[in-house]
């Protein structure tokens, strides 16, 4: 006798799985995180294993307290929470404030919703921004980065966004920072979180998604040109104070924004239109942020600001159900 | 200028058997044939048990007017007619016939129009008798699709020869092999619905069957079009979008916009039908999978046990785990094969245990592939949830009867949510509740 499975169709599946989503991001995440232990040693390695382990330890942790076995612990998003929280971090964060963004990051973050799926905030951003406001000094204490060191000290530097801020209020224009080159923050080398710092690294991470398939160029796109747009547009007004919008494009956490934490699926519109007008947003919310905030950066505060419109914005962009539009000739 | 419909999936299409040519199956010692073999009312049996009966007499007559007649497919005597499983799932009465072996046919020619001189009128009484009925799948009465309303003028007739779910390849072996019969059921389409444009559609992964039915005489303003290989390609309105840009409106079918979608298979049976008098008992089918030993393109007769068809292919590599009447993104699910060849039968596909990955069905994750593969522009996820949480009244709200149940948003779905059953479940809870008021 055959022994049939009646499964309704479609019998055939797809072989992208969440696990293979997930590991996707992560791989595409390990240039910027060669780029980040090439620049800031050990420093580097030390936050993303605590942060990563960290992370899966709190989820495991919360997955037992709710009786759900550990198998969501395999599907990646752990992990990868645990690696965005890092590359989101100063490579001089000590170890129990990364644990702290940890705990905030999955439990506050994402397991009080119900875990993955029901999250209404990237939870490696609710960590960061928490950090951010609880330990404002750690935060922002930039370790000057050098060629690959042992060392575990750290010289300071601004990030370029926080120098501009400071020679803004102190003499009214950017100073020097306007004139710096383009190529140090576009390989690397630069003050900032650990896995922000080069741009052709997150590139070529969001060329590899893009490629496979993992994320579309809506949220990235659309949050990239409307920031390129509106730094443009002060730019052209008064260079003198404004900073050009290929030196917006490059620093800060624009682009590991843009491409890794802006795109997260639950967080972020499930239509194409609405992934468009998400990306406008954090585009806009990002640039006024800079230009005329308190805090010289702020791509996390965008993010976190539309994820919470996300829902409303869905609503709305509701694509026109087939059969609705009248007819019209193409090819008559 | 073509036009891509909105959505739609890539599955690889494993079009295995497409150099296969159409090979006969022996008959088997009893045939089944259901009096469901359609869309609409089942058939009304005129036969009983110890009648003998001649290849081509017709042996159920069509009960109301969206229904279809059935003919013996072989000469032989009525065994009896009882419930048997169908492919649906339920038992259904068949007639039961065994073959004599003498294949004595009943003379169709009185009531055939070979010079076609009789007219429109005449054809279409002959596309009714001879039982023809959509051969891509759903099996619709051809009858009633050939007789629009008069306030519904047809400009655009339709071959559909996309064949875009993956493994059949029987209607691509119908094209290259025997593509005469194709052009003349459409010569007699046209003229039927006064039509005066035709294009025949055929997906890019068959650029043979494309090139041979070019090189064939074609009807005036005949338009072979080659589209893009991606599913659902083949479903009507999607089709009919692709090709002109017309949308059928929701809850309309493809005459509101003037076209006539006819697969290439039942064009061909039109052409017999009106030309030979002979009724639709036999089709071509593809047998595939990865577990048939004799895997290929059969002209089999309706009523064929599907064991037999395994039987005399030469049987299966393993144990089967998934059994498919039709396509894998729409076919139905079997138990064995224990049913037999319907009109709408275009493929039987075995598979094994290890061709499918097991599926872990987890809470959606919000990532939005479902609202881009769906061809409708719905929100599947969103209709997913709903039936999934009870909250039946936004449905309609979310257009869940704009779902064609093509599939292609469980296909995508990376958390392995079954979108499409959540859908039908919804569908039916909505009828349900409609019923009791
Ligand atoms: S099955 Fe329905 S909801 Fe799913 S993709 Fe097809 S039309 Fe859209
Ligand atoms: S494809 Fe699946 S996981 Fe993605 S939005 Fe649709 S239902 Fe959710």
């Amino acid at each position: 006798m055959t022994k049939s499975v009646l499964a309704p169709s479609p019998h055939l599946r797809s072989p992208k799985t969440i696990e293979t989503a997930m590991y996707s991001v992560i791989v595409a995440l390990v240039p910027a995180a060669v780029v980040g232990t090439y620049f800031f040693g050990l420093n580097a390695v030390r936050v993303m294993v605590v942060s990563i382990l960290g992370c899966l330890v709190v989820e495991g942790f919360v997955l037992r307290l709710r009786g759900r076995g550990l198998s969501t612990l395999k599907d990646g998003s752990a992990i990868l929470t645990g690696l965005l929280l890092a590359m989101n971090l100063p490579s001089s964060s000590p170890v129990w404030m990364v644990l702290i963004g940890c705990i905030v990051a999955i439990l506050v973050g994402k397991q009080v919703y119900g875990g993955l799926g029901y999250n209404p905030f990237n939870p490696a951003l609710v960590a960061r921004v928490f950090l951010l406001i609880s330990f404002p000094v750690a935060m922002t204490t930039w370790p000057e980065p050098g060629v690959f060191s042992l060392s575990l000290d750290t010289v300071t530097k601004a990030t370029p966004l926080g120098a501009m801020k400071t020679n803004l209020l102190l003499h009214g224009n950017l100073g020097d920072i306007a004139h710096m080159s383009l190529l140090d923050p576009f390989m690397g080398r630069m003050g900032g979180s650990l896995g922000e710092v080069s741009a052709i690294a997150l590139l070529l991470g969001g060329i590899f998604l893009l490629a496979r398939g993992v994320i579309t160029w809506h949220i990235p796109g659309s949050f990239l040109a409307t920031v390129f747009a509106m730094t443009g547009l002060f730019w052209l007004i008064n260079p003198q104070k404004y900073a050009s919008p290929f030196l917006h494009l490059v620093t800060g956490g624009l682009l590991l924004g843009a491409i890794f934490m802006a795109t997260d699926y639950v967080t972020s519109p499930v239509t194409t239109k609405g992934m468009i007008v998400f990306g406008v947003g954090c585009g806009a919310i990002t640039v006024f942020i800079r230009l005329f905030g308190g805090y010289p950066e702020g791509v996390s505060f965008a993010i976190l600001l539309m994820n919470s419109v996300t829902p409303i914005i869905d609503r709305y962009t509701r694509p026109t159900v087939f059969g609705y539009s009248p007819a019209k000739e193409v090819n008559a | 200028m073509k036009r891509q419909f909105h959505g739609g999936v890539h599955p690889h299409y494993h079009k295995e058997t497409r150099d296969l040519a159409i090979r006969s199956i022996p008959l088997p010692g009893e045939l089944a044939v259901s009096l469901s073999q359609h869309i609409g009312a089942p058939a009304k049996a005129i036969v009983s048990k110890g009648d003998r009966v001649l290849k081509y007499q017709p042996i159920a007559e069509p009960s109301g007017f969206v229904s279809a007649g059935l003919h013996a497919p072989v000469s032989g005597t009525v065994k009896g007619v009882k419930p048997m499983l169908h492919p649906s799932g339920r038992f259904i009465p068949a007639i039961l016939i065994e073959p004599d072996g003498l294949d004595e046919a009943e003379d169709t020619s009185r009531h055939a129009d070979p010079g076609l001189e009789k007219g429109p009128e005449a054809w279409k009484e002959m596309v009714r008798n001879a039982g023809v009925v959509g051969m891509g799948g759903a099996a619709f009465p051809t009858h009633v699709k050939l007789n629009p309303p008069e306030d519904k003028p047809i400009d655009l007739v339709v071959a559909n020869g996309v064949e875009c779910e993956p493994f059949l390849t029987a209607d691509h072996r119908l094209m290259l092999e025997d593509p005469g019969p194709i052009i003349g059921g459409l010569r007699l389409t046209m003229e039927i619905v006064g039509a005066g444009r035709v294009i025949v559609a055929i997906e890019a992964n068959k650029l043979d069957a494309a090139e041979k039915i070019r090189s064939m005489d074609l009807p005036p303003g005949c338009e072979v079009v080659v589209l893009p290989v991606r599913y659902p390609q083949g479903a009507e309105k999607q089709l009919i979008f692709a090709l002109t840009g017309r949308q059928v409106p929701s809850g309309g079918l493809p005459m509101d916009v003037g076209v006539i979608v006819q697969n290439v298979g039942t064009l061909a049976a039109i052409h017999q039908a009106v030309t030979m008098g002979r009724p639709l008992v036999e089709r071509v089918m593809t047998l595939g999978g990865t577990l048939p030993k004799g895997p290929g393109n059969y002209l089999v007769a309706v009523g064929t046990p599907l064991s037999h068809i395994i039987e005399t292919t030469g049987g299966l590599q393993g144990p089967a785990a998934r059994i498919i009447s039709g396509g894998p993104m729409m076919g139905l699910p079997l138990s064995g094969f224990e049913s037999s060849m319907t009109k709408g039968t275009s493929g039987l596909l075995v598979f094994g245990a290890r061709d499918f990955r097991e599926l872990k069905p987890r809470p959606c994750v919000r990532c939005g592939s479902c609202v881009r593969a769906c061809p409708a522009n719905l929100l599947p996820y969103t209709l997913g949830n709903m039936v999934e949480w009870d909250h039946f009244h936004d449905l309609e709200e979310y257009h869940i009867r704009d779902c064609i149940e093509c599939g292609c948003c469980t296909y995508i779905c990376p958390a392995d949510r079954n979108l499409v059953q959540y859908i039908r479940q919804g569908k039916a809870e909505l009828l349900a509740r409609s019923r009791s008021k």
